[in-house]
This record gives structure tokens, C-alpha cells and sequence, in this order.
């Protein structure tokens, strides 16, 4: 199946800091598929690169097959009436100085959909769908609940009716109830606009649930992908093992039983430039590891790894 | 009879109309670690200052009790209670950035509430910040302690605040969401780090979350608030295993899990604080509200938990007039 957006061996630089080394990332139109890794790790720059708002250094970014990077400026203002971002915190990702109904009329506005008068009955319509009382045109951000405001995001997000949607961690502000009325959102809107997804998150346990494939990156790279049952079920990685030993555990017994036997993470050191990133901190590093940095390959059908543990035996 | 570190009872905080803080009680024994817990905007963060009369000045406080280490907090001269703050409480706050001084190394602000609170030399004072350092996981102290904290990572200006807080020697730490905004692998170091410290020290925890996953590891008790008020609080064990009030069961049932469910979406949310409320401020949220629950409930104990629900009432028990 052709995939609706795609990163072939692309790698961002900025200035001297490498934060995407020759990354492969692909995903079909209707998929949802979650980055997770540290902070630092470039879940953030592979999201803005597949949408372009961030130009690779090297590799080649396709949307609907089409390579974006050789695109003019043009041509590219259009396709981004198809491709979406959502930003973290709702509090700094809304303009504060423009009214809720400017805030939702305004991608219609410039992808030429409609006119600011014209705009008015698709943007009442669009709040009602994101369960906001379509009264609130007249109204200013800094009226409404962190909540509310992340409403208005996914609100503005998706009224010009894009294919793809990049949400950079659009929970982890919110309160624990309130994250599930979004993700009940999110779902019922990809439901009704076919919507494909790229949830980039740090909550490995909403993850396993709303993801259909999860990539985990690390220091740039990817390390790991699949769905999420497998990949946190039997992680593939080393790294990936790290992550999901230090998800809390809501069980009083449990969760100490674990702080009391299981060693933490140590915290993140650079590796030589053609290491794996997780030599300086894997428990299982051999030789080889810090020699070359191990290929993303099919480990299982839909699993994918880059680690010399899956290649070499011991 | 174990020593009383924090005492606090009925307590009010009001900003204007808005109520923050109504009724609230809170109590930390040495030596415990007591979990409070609540959404955004239920009172944590206005409860807890004003346990260390650091609310802000348009905050209006009362309390039938409000003490640390047995000293009125709402009466204390300014001098006392400065000396009380940092040696007998220290506060870790969410935000390290706003806590530490950006024009300040690392070095000179840990060895300040040395030199302030344990009278120590200056030349003492580099040293035990450099061991304090090197206690909360920072390697290289001595270089660490001559940067400033934007050489800092986020992970490492929170060891950084961490390790300031406990140069007082206090004994009580308040930890305000002390790991919200890091990720899970520097969470759960840190989390490890306190309950290490905190169990080696003695000391008496305060942790303020919203992170029902997170605490469940950390501490001995759990208060739950809800806009303002405890809505139950009891021993870790028996309120994850047996939640009372219906809140308490939406919000565990709330937690994604990995082994389990994406977890039931509570609907609504929190009342507004400006509006005077008569009956129990979750009965519009509640799946097992009734006509009781028009009157507000009193805090019903069983145990050694407590319980402001209709249905924990012991049977006959009546509305107090
Ligand atoms: N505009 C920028 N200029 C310079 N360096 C940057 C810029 N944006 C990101 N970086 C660096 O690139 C790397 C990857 O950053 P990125 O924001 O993509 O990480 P992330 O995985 O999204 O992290 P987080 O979970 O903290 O959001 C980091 O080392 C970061 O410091
Ligand atoms: N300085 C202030 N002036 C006016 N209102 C305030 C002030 N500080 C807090 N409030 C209000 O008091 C209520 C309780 O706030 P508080 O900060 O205690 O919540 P919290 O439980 O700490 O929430 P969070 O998890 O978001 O930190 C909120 O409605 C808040 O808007
Ligand atoms: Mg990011
Ligand atoms: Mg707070």
C-alpha cells in the first residue's frame, strides 16, 4: 500500500547537533501511528519534517507520493490544507489576540475554502462537533480551560478537512479525565473525517491503546517499530525494554516491588557519531555496537529493529 | 505517638469570589510520605503554600488549625517563619526554572541555604552542596556546581532543586509535581531518588500530583481533593485496592494501563469555584448520586480512612442539622 506521508533516510541538523540521523518513517492513509522516546530524541523535528515545517538536511519527504522537498513555495502552501499540526500546549498554540471563531475560520480562510463571512456556519458546526457551545465565536482563549483550549486546537486542526494530522503531545498538559474526553474526540473525528494520525507522545500506556503502530526513537534514530501489543509485549530493543520498565505502575505492591528490585535508566550520554545511541547506557552492548550503528530491519512480520542483538548472536 | 510534622485543619483559601480551598484537612507524621492528589485547579498548589504562608497576597486564609513542626503558621512573626521555611519544611517546586535564580551558579545557591540554615563555614558549605550533588545523582559536582542552571538539563535542574531543598537537613519536604514535565525514564529515576532519600532520612514527604500512577510506588497515605475539598483520603494499599468515593474510583478507573483498558472516560468537569455550592460538589458528576447528595456529606471515617460520600455513611446515620 503506498503510504500517505513518508521520510526516506532523512537526517536534520541544526547547526552542530544531529537530531535526525537517516530516518525511515512511513504511514498509510487512516493508520494511527505513535513516535515515542526520551526527551531530546527528535519526535518533534521528524513530525514538523513530515510536514515539511522543518526542511530535511538530506533524504526526501513524500506526501500523497509526492516529494515535498522539491516542491515550490506555492504548491507547498496549498498541500498544507491536507497536513496538520497540532502543538503540545494549548495555552501557547492558540493566538491569543484572535477570537475563537477567527481562530477556526482563519485555515479556511487561507486555503481559500471560504470567506471570513462564509466561514461562519462551518465553524459553528465545527465546535459543536468538538462539543463546544457554537456561541463561543465571540470569545478569547484565555476564557476557556486548558481542555477547552485543546478542543479549539484539534478544532482548528481539522476544519479544512486535512488527510493528516501530526498531534506533538497533544495530552500530556491535560488532566487525566480530561485526556480521555480528547482522545474520545480524536477518535470520533478520524472516525468522521477518515483522519490519519501521528500521535507523538511520552504515555506508553495511552499509546498501546490508540496507536495501530508505534515507533520508538532514540538519540535521532529510529530503533523500533510495530504494533504496539507486540512491541510492548516482546520489546525488540533494549532501549524500548528501558522505556516500558519505567512506566508508573498504578498498584501500591507492585510499584514498589519494582522500585526495590529494577535498576534505573541511567541518564543519557552522547555515543560516538557511528555508535548506537544506547551504547553508553545498554545493558547488553557488545563490541560491535560501538563500531556501527545498526540498520532498522524486519525482525517479524510488521516488526522492525535496529539492534545487533537481532542480528548477531552472541 | 508519632511527632506531627504539618497539621492542617478546615482550611479556607479564597481568591475573590473564587473559593480554592474549602475545609481542607492535611496532616504528615514523621517519617510519612503523603500523597495529594487532584485535577488541575482543585487547591494542591493553594493549599500547600498556604501551609507555608507563601500563598500569594491576594489569597484570604483561615483555618481552625494550620501548624509546622507545631508552630501557628497564620500567627508567626516573619523571622520564625523564614527559619522555619528551608530547615523545617523545603519546598520543591514545580517549575525549576522559576525556583532557581538564572543569575546564581548552581554551586552558590545549594552552599546559600547551607551557610543560611546550617551555619556552616564557606569552605564547609562547597563541600556538603558538592556531596549533596553527588547524593541526588549528579556526576562531576565539582564542575556541576560552578553552572548556571540553563547549562542544566530539565532532569538535572530538578536534582539540582532537589538537592537545594534538602541542604536545610529539613524534615518536611513538599514536593509540587516535582516530575510533570520529564519524561517517564527521569521520572521514574527521580521518584526513586526521593522515596530513597526519604526513607533514609526520615523525613516526612508531601508529594502534590496529579499523577495517580506515579505515587502509587511513593507514599504511605493518599489525599484525594476535588475543587477544594478531601474527598477521601486512607492508607495507599487500601485506596487503590478498595476506592470509596465514587471520584477516587473514576479517576483510578481512569488510568490508561498497559496490561489492561484505556480506561473510562469520566464525563464533565470540576464546578465552578466563583458559585456557592450547597450539596456534594461531585453529585453532578457522579454515576451513583441521590437525593442525598443535595446536602453536602460530612467526612465519614472508617478506619483509618475517611470518606466525605453518602454511601460510606454507617447505616442510619443522618444529615447533621
Ligand atoms: N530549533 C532548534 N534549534 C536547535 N536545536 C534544536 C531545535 N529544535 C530541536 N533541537 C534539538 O534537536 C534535538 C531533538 O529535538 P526535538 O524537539 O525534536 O526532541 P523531542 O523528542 O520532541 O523532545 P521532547 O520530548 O522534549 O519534546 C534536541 O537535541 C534539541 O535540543
Ligand atoms: N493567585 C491566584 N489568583 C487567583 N486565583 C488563583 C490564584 N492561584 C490559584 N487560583 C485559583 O485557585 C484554584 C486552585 O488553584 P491551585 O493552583 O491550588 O490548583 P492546583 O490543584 O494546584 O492545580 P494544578 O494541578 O493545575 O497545579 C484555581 O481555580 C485557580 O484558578
Ligand atoms: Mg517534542
Ligand atoms: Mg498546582
Amino acid at each position: 500500500m503506498a503510504a500517505l506521508s513518508e521520510a526516506s533516510g532523512v537526517s536534520v541538523r541544526y547547526g552542530g547537533v544531529a537530531a535526525l540521523t537517516d530516518v525511515d518513517f512511513a504511514v498509510s492513509a487512516g493508520e494511527t501511528v505513535a513516535i515515542i522516546g526520551e526527551s531530546g530524541c527528535g519526535k518533534s523535528t521528524l513530525g514538523r519534517t513530515l510536514l515539511l515545517l522543518q526542511p530535511p538536511t538530506s533524504g526526501t519527504v513524500r506526501f500523497r507520493g509526492e516529494d515535498l522537498t522539491a516542491l515550490p513555495a506555492r504548491a507547498l502552501r496549498q498541500r498544507r490544507r491536507f497536513m496538520q499540526m497540532m502543538f503540545q500546549d494549548p495555552y501557547a498554540s492558540l493566538n491569543a489576540r484572535m477570537t475563537i471563531g477567527e481562530t477556526l475560520a482563519e485555515p479556511l480562510v487561507v486555503h481559500g475554502l471560504a470567506t471570513w463571512r462564509t466561514a461562519r456556519p462551518r465553524v459553528a458546526q465545527m465546535l459543536a462537533r468538538v462539543g463546544l457551545d457554537p456561541g463561543v465565536t465571540s470569545r478569547y482563549p484565555h476564557e476557556f480551560s486548558g481542555g477547552q483550549r485543546q478542543r479549539i486546537a484539534i478544532a482548528r486542526a481539522v476544519i479544512a478537512g486535512p488527510d493528516l494530522v501530526v498531534a506533538d503531545e497533544p495530552l500530556s498538559a491535560l488532566d487525566i479525565t480530561v485526556q480521555g474526553q480528547i482522545l474520545d474526540l480524536l477518535a470520533a473525528l478520524q472516525a468522521a473525517q477518515n483522519l490519519t494520525y501521528v500521535f507523538i507522545s511520552h504515555d506508553l500506556p495511552v499509546v498501546r491503546h490508540i496507536a495501530g503502530r508505534v515507533a520508538v526513537m532514540l538519540g535521532g534514530r529510529m530503533v523500533e517499530q510495530g504494533p504496539p501489543a507486540e512491541v510492548f509485549a516482546t520489546p525488540a530493543h533494549p532501549y524500548t525494554q528501558a522505556l516500558l520498565a519505567a512506566v508508573p505502575i498504578p498498584d501500591p505492591a507492585l510499584a514498589r516491588a519494582r522500585m526495590a528490585t529494577a535498576a534505573a535508566l541511567p541518564a543519557a550520554t552522547p555515543a560516538p557519531p557511528n555508535a548506537c545511541p544506547f551504547v553508553p547506557r545498554c545493558p547488553a552492548a557488545r563490541p560491535i555496537c560501538t563500531e556501527s550503528m545498526p540498520p532498522l530491519r524486519d525482525i517479524a512480520a510488521h516488526r522492525r529493529a535496529a539492534c545487533w542483538l537481532n542480528e548477531v548472536p552472541a | 505517638m508519632t511527632e506531627t510534622l504539618l497539621d492542617i485543619a478546615n482550611l479556607h483559601v479564597r481568591f475573590g469570589a473564587t473559593t480554592a480551598v474549602a475545609g481542607a484537612c492535611l496532616h504528615v507524621s514523621k517519617g510519612e510520605a503523603v500523597g495529594l492528589v487532584g485535577e488541575s485547579g482543585s487547591g494542591k498548589s493553594a493549599t500547600i503554600l498556604a501551609a507555608l504562608r507563601l500563598h500569594p497576597p491576594n489569597a484570604r486564609i483561615s483555618a481552625t488549625h494550620l501548624t509546622l513542626g507545631g508552630h501557628d503558621v497564620l500567627t508567626l512573626p516573619q523571622p520564625a517563619l523564614r527559619r522555619l521555611r528551608g530547615r523545617f519544611a523545603a519546598m520543591i517546586f514545580q517549575d525549576p526554572l522559576t525556583a532557581l535564580n538564572p543569575l546564581l551558579t548552581i554551586g552558590t545557591q545549594i552552599a546559600e541555604v547551607l551557610t543560611r540554615h546550617r551555619a556552616l563555614s564557606p569552605a564547609d558549605a562547597r563541600r556538603q552542596a558538592a556531596a549533596l550533588l553527588t547524593q541526588v545523582g549528579i556526576t562531576d559536582p565539582a564542575r556541576r556546581l560552578a553552572q548556571y542552571p540553563h547549562e542544566f538539563s530539565g532532569g538535572m535542574r530538578q536534582r539540582a532543586m532537589i538537592a537545594a531543598a534538602l541542604a536545610g537537613d529539613p524534615a518536611l519536604l513538599i514536593a509540587d509535581e516535582p516530575t510533570t514535565a520529564l519524561d517517564v525514564t527521569v521520572q521514574a529515576e527521580l521518584v526513586r531518588l526521593i522515596a530513597g532519600l526519604q526513607r533514609q532520612r526520615g523525613m516526612g514527604l508531601l508529594w502534590v500530583t496529579h499523577d495517580l500512577a506515579l505515587m502509587a510506588g511513593i507514599v504511605d497515605r493518599v489525599v484525594v481533593m476535588y475543587a477544594g475539598r478531601v474527598m477521601e483520603s486512607g492508607p495507599v494499599a487500601a485506596l487503590y485496592a478498595n476506592p470509596r468515593h465514587p471520584y477516587t474510583i473514576a479517576l483510578l478507573e481512569s488510568l490508561p494501563r498497559l496490561d489492561q483498558g484505556r480506561g473510562r472516560v469520566l464525563a464533565g468537569g470540576p464546578p465552578d469555584l466563583t458559585r456557592p455550592t450547597s450539596g456534594c460538589v461531585f453529585a453532578p458528576r457522579c454515576s451513583a448520586r441521590m437525593p442525598r447528595c443535595m446536602q453536602a456529606p460530612p467526612m465519614f471515617a472508617a478506619g483509618d480512612s475517611h470518606v466525605a460520600c453518602w454511601l460510606a455513611a454507617p447505616a442510619g446515620a443522618e444529615v447533621a442539622a
